[in-house]
């Protein structure tokens, strides 16, 4: 029996239970633009796939327990010491099963990959107006995604028992103890009483392996179907518009491209295991609240939202017998929730601003948007002032710098490092498209030099080609709203205070360099 | 938006360039013989895996320039995968970029809308099948069932409430009480002031009847420190020297903060520095807070000492310890 008659007998079998071939037939000749920056979330979907295989493995071994044990495994350094059973599993993984170090260095080096994945694919999104109508859906799921992706990695990292993770579930629990009115009881019922007792190891395993990956996989699997559901958005360019696609089709170029890919990234994940040790667990020792590690740090990821707790001014309101301390809940609780809440809103904000409810599939060019991408610019500067604080302490000791004045370049560098970050973004994204503009009247620069009769010197330009000068002119340059303050009638209208914000907006949206036309362009050759 | 000045027209896709493989069969085979290699080294790096996991020892290192002294079994394993699933994904895209079609296709999109024809109908199924469950008509069903699956919705919570027991008054308290004695941790042994000399740190734990089955929840609340400086040093008021005994001073070691071991000292300033962030507490003011996200000084302990000169807390803490809640009374 050849290859395509077996084909066939499986796929009729298929077909006449499930009439699939129809479906099917279409969606493998489905096209997919090609572009490096949509490999991004390729990568963050290919480390999930990852997280899921070697978690699987680490489960095989790992005790989520808080069961007290003598140590008594391969590790000398730690023998007869008092741990609980999840560290010393976590140490019998590392030490006496074959390949169990690699496992859980692939597991750790997948999630930041994954995290960092997510957040270089959200940014490409948000830069280039890919959230605009009809993915504000899949831009909110994106946001959850990443959300999730913070507390899945923050619990996986908690579970060995290690002295390092153990401060960061007491920092956990001491967020949880801040809450107003229920914050004591809360913190009871999630450690099962007093921290750390013996309940948070079991109870987060729960979570990190089973309620989490489920919801992943649930978010996942919406996104992507979207994805293919709404075709992918494509870049500017000769030959690509609103109504169509440009690229290659699934079967058989994009299946092996993007296969390769899962592969290439599981390579490289296994590469990085093989030769960068990651949170060497033996040598933190097993948790106790009596000690610490100097130099603790939580990953990346959380980086920023341990310096923003650490740069907090000492407040504290003691009245009528209650505590609140908003040096805990503003950095821990309320400035992130206000900039995720933000972010997932953002397309709405923008849709209202520029008063533009089309769909979009058309990417824009981050410098043809500058206060959104002066806006980008802006949030990330805060997060890295952020970031940056998050390790005062490694900063201080390798640069021999004083911890304190990191601390207030921060307090303040948060402040007043972003605004300036925007207008200088704006300002740059507004010369770029004076540059393009230059670029498209005048040609391109060619480096030589003519001198004239009279003994001018002049550079020959020379033109661009039309589909450069169509790139560079394709672009969309709305006006701003006009909101005027009275209707028709001459009556002043509703939200008056509404409407001069958003007119206001709407005009600083609206900023732009005048595209060169097809008429200055023909008026500028007869030259 | 009619503010299109005549823009410069699209002049279509560019030309597809052909690619050498594609009319000459020597290059396809070249490329084909490329992408076999390429599989034949993913081969070669599971071989290395396979070798690495049954024959390499776990506690063979050797010496390799710049990275140090590595584990000869772990970096085979990792090696061997990485090169396995790498230089498949090699093979696989440049299989795809060198002999799969490579012209690109044109697909249309459509307009998601539906044709306002279907959206009519379905408004209309929803409406009729509202009307006819006599949602809309019948309140006490609409009210009934509002009722009922907003009480339903409690059991889980209820259901939750056996997490954990309720706290008391257990942030208040700590296992310190008049007379107990200050042991060492680790140790457990009773601690004479005249051993701790001046500059010393000490950390210790109260004195309990089963010190092998201390719970790490009692250590997270009683952990405290002692620090010995000369007397003249202190700048306190009068009732939290008179706290302190000949220069040693005890206070809470788990941060007022978010409840870290505040176990950096520094001798030369007399400071302590809680790893986790940065709050700086100076222990010739008591513990007050001089950098740093914390609001409260740590709290001391009021030590002394028992007719053999050993020391003894004369009283408990007098405020909770660690970060604050909800309950604390900070009056």
């Amino acid at each position: 029996m050849t290859i395509e008659s077996g084909l066939g007998t499986v796929a009729n079998y298929v077909d006449e239970r499930t009439g699939a071939a129809a479906w099917m037939k279409k969606n493998l000749q489905k096209v997919f633009p090609d572009h490096w920056s949509f490999l991004l979330g390729e990568v963050a979907l290919y480390s999930f796939v990852i997280l899921l295989l070697s978690g699987t493995f680490l489960t095989f071994w790992f005790d989520p327990s808080q069961r007290e044990v003598i140590y008594d495994g391969g590790y000398a350094p730690l023998s007869g010491l008092k741990m609980s059973a999840a560290y010393a599993s976590t140490l019998h993984i590392s030490f006496e099963v074959r390949g169990g170090l690699l496992m859980r260095q692939v597991h750790h080096w997948a999630a930041l990959i994954f995290m960092s994945a997510i957040v270089a694919h959200l940014l490409r999104v948000f830069f280039t107006g890919a959230f605009r109508k009809p993915r504000e859906g899949n831009w909110i799921i994106g946001v959850g995604l990443l959300t999730l992706g913070i507390v899945e990695g923050f619990l996986g990292y908690s579970l060995p028992d290690d002295l390092l993770s153990g401060t960061g579930i007491r920092i956990a629990e001491a967020i949880i103890q801040a809450l107003p009115v229920v914050g004591s009881y809360l913190s009871y019922f999630a450690f099962g009483g007093a921290f750390p007792g013996e309940s948070f190891i079991p109870r987060i395993y729960t979570v990190h392996v089973l309620l989490l990956p489920g919801a992943f996989l649930a978010l996942i699997t919406v996104h992507l179907m979207l994805v293919w559901y709404q075709k992918h958005t494509q870049y500017p360019g000769p030959g690509r518009t609103e109504k169509n696609v440009v690229g290659y089709p699934l079967m058989p170029t994009y299946m092996a491209k993007a296969g390769g890919f899962f592969f290439i990234v599981f390579g490289v994940i296994a590469f990085l295991s093989a030769v960068a040790s990651i949170n060497p667990i033996w040598l933190y020792g097993p948790y106790t609240p009596g000690q610490i590690s100097a130099g603790s740090q939580p990953d990346w990821y959380m980086g920023w939202l341990d310096g923003l707790v650490r740069m907090a001014p000492p407040l504290e309101t003691h009245a009528l017998g209650h505590t609140i301390s908003w040096n805990i809940l503003i950095p821990g609780l309320i400035i992130p929730g206000i900039l995720f809440t933000g972010m997932a809103l953002y397309p709405f904000i923008e849709s209202w601003i520029t008063g533009d409810k089309r769909e979009h599939h058309l990417l824009d060019r981050p410098r043809n948007a500058p206060n959104r991408t002066a806006l980008g610019a802006m949030s990330l500067t805060f997060m890295l002032v952020a970031l940056i604080n998050g390790g005062n302490d490694i900063i201080a000791t390798h640069f021999s710098l004083s911890i304190n004045q990191i601390m207030w370049f921060t307090r303040f560098g948060v402040l007043i490092l972003p605004p300036i970050a925007f207008v200088v973004t704006k300002r740059l994204c507004l010369s770029l498209q004076r540059a393009d503009r230059d670029l498209v009247l005048h040609g391109r620069e060619t480096g030589r030099l003519l001198r004239l009769p009279h003994g001018e010197f002049v550079e020959v330009h020379e033109p661009i080609s039309p589909e450069k000068a169509y790139l560079l002119t394709a672009h969309e340059q709305a006006p701003a709203l006009e909101l005027p303050a009275v209707d028709g009638h001459g009556v002043k209208r509703a939200g008056a205070l509404r409407n001069k914000l958003r007119s206001r907006m709407s005009v600083a949206n609206a900023e732009a360099i005048p595209k060169v036309s097809a008429t200055e362009l023909k008026e500028i050759e007869h030259h | 938006m009619s503010n299109e000045i005549e823009a410069i027209k699209d002049p279509g896709l560019p030309a597809h360039i052909h690619r050498k493989a594609d009319h000459d069969p020597a290059a396809a085979n070249r490329a084909e013989r490329q992408v076999a290699i390429l599989f034949g080294i993913s081969a070669l790096g599971t071989l290395l895996l396979i070798v690495s996991y049954i024959f390499v020892p776990q506690d063979l290192f050797f010496f390799i320039p710049v990275m140090g002294n590595q584990n000869a079994h772990q970096l085979g394993l990792g090696l061997g995968m990485a090169i396995s699933l790498f230089f498949i994904g090699m093979g696989a895209i440049h299989w795809a970029k060198t002999l799969m079609p490579d012209t690109e296709v044109v697909a249309q999109r459509h307009e998601f809308r539906s044709p306002d024809a279907d959206r009519k109908e379905f408004v209309d199924a929803v409406k009729s099948g509202a009307t006819a469950s006599g949602l809309g008509r019948r309140s006490l069903i609409k009210k009934s069932l509002g009722a009922a699956l907003g009480l339903s919705a409690l059991s889980p919570l209820l259901l939750l409430r056996d997490l954990g027991p309720s706290p008391k008054q257990d942030f208040q308290k700590t296992s310190w009480k008049s007379g107990t004695y200050l042991v060492t941790d680790p140790g457990n042994r009773r601690i004479k002031a005249a051993d701790l000399e001046v500059g010393a740190v000490a950390q210790v734990l109260p004195e309990i009847a089963d010190p092998e089955h201390r719970k790490l929840s009692d250590i997270g609340k009683d952990a405290v420190l002692l620090i010995r400086l000369r007397p003249q040093e202190f700048n306190l008021t009068p009732t939290k020297m008179a706290m302190t005994h000949d220069g040693i001073i005890a206070f809470s070691k788990i941060c007022s903060h978010m409840g870290c071991a505040v176990a950096l000292y520094e001798q030369q300033t007399k400071h302590l520095l809680c790893p986790c962030h940065q709050s700086t507490f100076d222990v010739t003011r008591g513990a007050k807070v001089i950098f740093g996200p914390a609001a409260r000084p740590l709290p001391q302990l009021n030590i002394s000492v028992d007719g053999e000169g050993y020391l003894v807390a004369r009283e408990p803490f007098s405020e909770p310890v660690g970060p604050s809640f909800w309950e604390r009374n900070s009056q």
